[in-house]
């Protein structure tokens, strides 16, 4: 299992994590800042939840992984 | 104002190779062979801009993205040892600067009041209209004689109309304003006219801004005048560089990604065979991702000043020192993209840098994405003959702009 941790304070909106992988990452309607859908995807998801992480362009997002 | 010449130990200052450097007339679309070359000198080199000041030269894709990303890199264009596009650049930043020139915390006020805008789910929300302007477009082109001038009859008027529409600006006055761009994006238009044409854009917006705040549309300046400018947040000429900053951001860079992907396919048969021929929406967005990878059109670098000094690939950028960072050497590097050279419409690109890193990445990405598919995935299909109507050496190349494209492009089918 995957933890999954985004600093909302850091992110500049670019939406590329919610096209990376929509089923774990939204943004707000107000400003389009991010929030986490699911904060402990399944190690399955971890490709595109890492290449969310490497492409967000705030270094926001964090992934570890979890037993 | 002087500035010290930090040279390299054994290069005297008119050794320092000037920057940009033109791309090579044969390789239209490839990076300048002279740029590369510096590149495999050395991760971190130095050039010479136009006033003689030396800045660091950054060429591969991990230490651009270690720089953008780094809080002691600044963007700020009125900062003392920032690399200026050319001159004049400062006088007009400082009459419209937009957050693009500024730091955090100012800058992530200010993107912030228009983020909500431009979020994957809104701009996805504007696909079909998009779809319909595309093919409106095409309709009145295939309709007309040939060849056609793809720039003037596709390129500019399909983000034109788009941009104009979500900002609130009127696509009547779109003949005004492109003539405005095109002055501001050439290198080469002296700093009155720069000044003078800007100006006359500033006060078109300001008075569009005056009708918005007494009478809302639904748009996006009319949005952000009544949620922000009414409530004394932002100031209404804070707004009026916000628009302009939008607008010409808005339909400059796409429109050329139109005409010069179409220059790049029509070159590249191949390419263009699997792109007309697919159903599949994945192929067209990696297509859209590996064009704005192998173009780069936004190519004379991204320019920082240091603001601490900075210890990098064995080299230290001193506080103070410039830094130029070219998007389209990254986005060809062989660390990160195999066969760097090579269209591939089937790669994943996606590391590409063309949209930028860090907290300044393209706020518009999301727009200029679905702009992207959308045409990439119309157009060819729609048109499957279509192609050049002369020969691709007298197509006349953008060498001379801040975002480089073609002036125009005869077609046929």
């Amino acid at each position: 299992m995957l933890n999954v941790r985004a600093d909302r304070d850091r992110c500049v909106s670019s939406g590329q994590c919610v096209m990376t992988a929509p089923d774990v990452f939204d943004q707000d309607e107000d400003e389009g800042v991010v929030f986490v859908k699911n904060a402990a995807p399944p190690a399955e998801r971890a490709a595109d939840v890492r290449q969310a992480s490497v492409m967000c362009p705030a270094m926001a997002i964090t992934v570890t992984e979890e037993d | 104002m002087s500035r010290s010449l930090t040279e390299l130990p054994d290069q005297a200052p008119e050794d320092v190779p000037r920057y940009p450097m033109p791309r090579a007339e044969r390789c239209p679309l490839d990076p300048s062979p002279e740029l590369r070359a510096l590149g495999d000198a050395g991760p971190l080199t130095k050039v010479r801009l136009w006033d003689g000041s030396t800045p660091w030269l950054v060429t591969r894709h991990a230490e651009q993205r270690a720089l953008l990303g780094d809080p002691r890199v600044s963007a700020d264009t009125l900062k003392d040892g920032y690399p200026q596009q050319r001159p004049g650049m400062m006088a007009r930043r400082s009459r419209s600067r937009s957050f693009i020139a500024m730091d955090d915390p100012e800058h992530a006020r200010l993107r912030r009041m228009v983020t909500g805008a431009f979020t994957v789910r809104r701009i996805e929300g504007m696909r079909a209209g998009i779809q319909r302007i595309v093919d409106q477009f095409i309709d009145e082109m295939v309709a007309g004689p040939r060849p056609a001038d793809l720039v003037s009859a596709f390129a500019l008027p399909v983000p034109s109309l788009v941009i104009c529409q979500l900002l609130g600006v009127p696509y009547a006055d779109h003949e005004f304003f492109q003539s405005v761009s095109r002055t501001l994006i050439n290198s080469n238009t002296p700093v009155d006219t720069v000044l003078e044409k800007q100006g006359e854009l500033l006060e078109y917006l300001d008075d569009l801004i005056g009708r918005k705040l007494a009478e809302p549309g639904d748009d996006l300046l009319s949005r952000v005048a009544a949620e922000r400018v009414a409530t004394g947040e932002m100031t209404r000429r804070e707004l009026g560089a916000m628009g302009l900053l939008l607008l010409i951001a808005g339909h400059e860079t796409t429109a050329n990604m139109i005409a010069l992907g179409t220059f790049a396919l029509l070159t590249n048969p191949d390419q263009l065979d699997l792109v007309r021929g697919t159903d599949d929406p994945k192929l067209i967005a990696r297509t859209v991702e590996e064009l704005l990878r192998y173009l780069t059109i936004v190519h004379t670098g991204r320019r920082r000043v240091a603001l601490a000094d900075i210890e990098i690939a064995g080299q230290v950028i001193r506080a103070g020192e410039g830094i130029v960072l070219p998007g389209e050497v990254a986005n060809r590097d062989a660390a990160v993209f195999a066969d760097p050279d090579e269209l591939d419409v089937s790669r994943d690109a996606r590391r590409h840098m063309a949209f930028g890193f860090g907290v300044h990445q393209c706020l518009g990405q999301p727009l200029a994405r679905v702009e992207l598919q959308v045409v990439y995935g119309t157009l060819y299909r729609r048109i499957p003959t279509l192609a050049l109507a002369a020969d691709p050496a007298t197509i006349p190349f953008k060498h001379d702009s801040i975002v480089y494209g073609v002036y125009e492009l005869p077609v046929t089918w």
